[in-house]
């Protein structure tokens, strides 16, 4: 059979998941890491990365609206995904995304950035009109108590929900490195590693994305760039990554060394039909050379520019580097046979509902939405996001 | 008047037997689900199937019987049950040569190898109806259930296509079938068995390779089966408590 090599049980030709299931981890880790940079200055008062608070709250929030689409686009029967909520099987791990997702869609995500926006919509209720005033008044739930006090109250209650947050986005994500770990017909997602490896994923790619995007808007701006928070982040960046990077090679030298009866099957993978997606992109560009130039930064004093240069490279790079890791995980479990006899081949269509069309407009859909976001509830102006002026302080 | 109550009394004979069989009929007619039919009971039974690899041919009676029986696409990698042809060289058991063309639909030409140092068997293939099946515990909604028989059965009125299952079966018994955008697997021919008959790949094997087994029934030559041979299940370290039972499995087979 055309791009079969060696032997698969007959109805392993057809690949199962496509290019879209790897964009749902892709894309959850991003909410998941943005929204834990975006704790750090919450819960852990780091004053340096505020000017991307409501950045990284606002990104986390366009993200996870996308995040179920790559889904339901895959299913055979997307109409029938509601049953997911009605009738779920409790003993499937699928079935407790639609509860995981909406515990930190809506309890989480939506009502911590209502409370920290919810004076800045009243002001723009009181200023604006037509249209927009109405949009603003529904948006404040029509409610324009901005006292000293109520604010006061948002704020904690508003901490309280970060302090929540925290293991919330923690759970949203090591739950998808859940689903593919827990396979254990499919030895190389079966590791209890797996959620931890894509907890430390989702946080790098999470700070990186964030770091890319406040260059970006400080760019379309036209605003210097705040240089004490942009190499806070490159330092949690750094740290993380190291972190990630170390869990990775735990579980290469863990396989390396077992040399299981997989073993073989996934090591003459790695070295053919992986070898440039998961040696060239993923370890050497997407993680070595930015941990490299992360590291120039960390122990070489450089001047301020090539500092932003060797950021938006490193920043770009990893991001890279992640996505190679999702599709290494999501295709490359399903190009060996679970015979561990042959291989076969990713054929990637086009215009076709799980093609790379959609893959690419899904993967722009997010900042579309965050761009709505923005011009609503601009993230920077005066204060960028001072709490102190916000409770009234 | 003796005539006539004869006659009355027969024709009232006939009314009642008639009516009596028409009821009967029609209860068959109503029946859905097997415990409705009146001679089926499904906690009664137990299904699994023993596979004697000594006697199987590579005929491929079994795939086609299988592909006509339960409208299975003509597909080359769409396959409810399958037959795979194992070459092995004694000395070098973890690289066997294997292969399954069409499943093995139209039947291995080749059924001796010439080299006397090699040996040639063939495996057939089938959902192993799991006791703890790993594609039922991920399915999202209960699509994929175990009957009370023990038969690995899907609803595909509720299936969404989202295709874990098919992730989740370590033996590749499963696939989407593309008219109805839902997965597909063996059934063990549940239509049939609820009957009281065989599957269609154990009625049309010439050689009794394949044989319906019911665990529960104390007379099914399962139980000779299962203690007069070495019997092994495929991967056993998966752990899945497989109810299709080999005599004669090679250590090679995946």
């Amino acid at each position: 059979m055309p791009g079969v090599e060696g032997f698969i049980y007959p109805n392993e030709l057809e690949l199962q998941w496509s290019v879209l299931i790897v964009l749902y981890p892709f894309i959850t880790g991003l909410v998941a890491g943005a929204f834990i940079l975006a704790s750090l200055e919450r819960v852990f008062n780091v004053e340096a990365v505020k000017p991307t608070y409501r950045l990284a709250l606002l990104t986390a929030l366009a993200f996870l609206l996308v995040a179920p689409l790559p889904l339901q686009l895959h299913l055979g029967h997307p109409e029938r995904s509601l049953e997911m909520y009605l009738t779920p099987h409790t003993q499937s791990a699928m079935a407790m995304f639609g509860f995981v997702y909406l515990w930190y869609l809506m309890v989480v995500l939506v009502l911590e950035i209502w409370l920290d926006y919810r004076r800045d919509i009243v002001l723009k209720w009181r200023a604006s009109t037509g249209l927009s005033k109405h949009l603003y008044g529904a948006m404040a739930l029509w409610s324009d108590n901005i006292s000293e006090s109520a604010l006061k109250l948002d704020d904690r209650i508003g901490r309280a929900l970060t302090v929540i947050g925290i293991p919330s986005a923690f759970l949203l994500h090591g739950y998808v490195g859940f689903i593919f770990g827990s396979i254990k017909a499919n030895p190389w997602w079966s590791t209890p590693l797996m959620p931890i490896v894509f907890l430390f994923s989702a946080i790098v790619s999470g700070i990186a994305c964030i770091l890319l995007l406040y260059f970006v808007t400080c760019w379309l701006r036209r605003v210097p760039v705040d240089m004490a928070c942009v190499d806070t982040i490159a330092t949690y960046l750094f740290y993380a990554f190291l972190v990630d990077f170390a869990l990775e090679m735990l579980d290469l030298i863990h396989r390396l060394y077992e040399a299981d009866e997989s073993f073989r099957a996934l090591d003459f993978m790695v070295k053919t039909r992986l070898f440039t997606s998961q040696i060239v992109v993923q370890i050497l560009l997407g993680t070595l050379v930015p941990l490299v130039m992360l590291a120039v930064t960390q122990l070489v004093s450089l001047r301020e520019r090539t500092r932003r240069v060797l950021y938006v490279l490193a920043g770009s790079l990893t991001m890279i580097g992640i996505f190679a890791m999702r599709w290494n995980v999501v295709i490359g479990g399903q190009l060996f046979s679970k015979s561990f006899l042959g291989y076969t081949t990713f054929k990637m269509e086009f215009a076709t509902r799980e093609g790379l069309l959609p893959a690419i407009v899904l993967m722009i859909l997010p900042f579309v939405i965050l761009w709505v976001l923005i011009r609503l509830l601009p993230p920077w102006g005066h204060g960028e996001g001072d709490r102190g002026r916000r409770a009234g302080v | 008047m003796d005539q006539d109550r004869r006659t009355f009394l027969g024709q009232t004979g006939k009314l009642l037997v008639l009516t009596a069989s028409a009821a009967i009929a029609w209860e068959h007619v109503l029946a859905g689900r097997p415990e409705d039919a009146p001679n089926y009971r499904s906690t009664d039974h137990w299904w699994g199937m023993s596979i004697d690899i000594e006697k199987c041919i590579g005929c491929g009676t079994c795939v086609r019987a299988c592909k006509t029986e339960n409208d299975v696409p003509r597909e080359e990698f769409m396959f409810r049950t399958w037959v795979e042809r194992y070459v092995v060289d004694p000395a070098d058991r973890d690289h066997p040569q294997v292969d399954s063309r069409n499943g093995g639909y139209d039947g291995f030409h080749e059924r001796e190898v010439l080299d006397p140092n090699l040996k040639m068997f063939f495996v057939p293939k089938l959902c192993n109806h799991c006791t703890h099946s790993p594609c039922v515990q991920v399915c999202p909604v209960g699509a994929t259930f175990e009957s009370p028989d023990g038969v690995v059965l899907v609803d595909t009125a509720y299936c969404l296509g989202c295709r874990y299952c098919v992730q989740a079966c370590p033996y590749g018994c499963r696939f989407i079938d593309p008219r109805t955008e839902t997965v597909d697997k063996c059934t063990l021919c549940y239509h049939r068995i609820t009957r009281g008959l065989t599957t269609a790949c154990s009625e049309t094997c010439p050689t009794g390779t394949r044989v319906l087994a019911d665990l529960k029934d104390p007379k099914d030559p399962i139980h000779a089966f299962l203690r007069e041979h070495m019997v092994q299940v495929l991967k056993p370290q998966m752990a899945t408590g497989s109810r299709v039972f080999y005599n004669g499995l090679d250590g090679s087979v995946r």
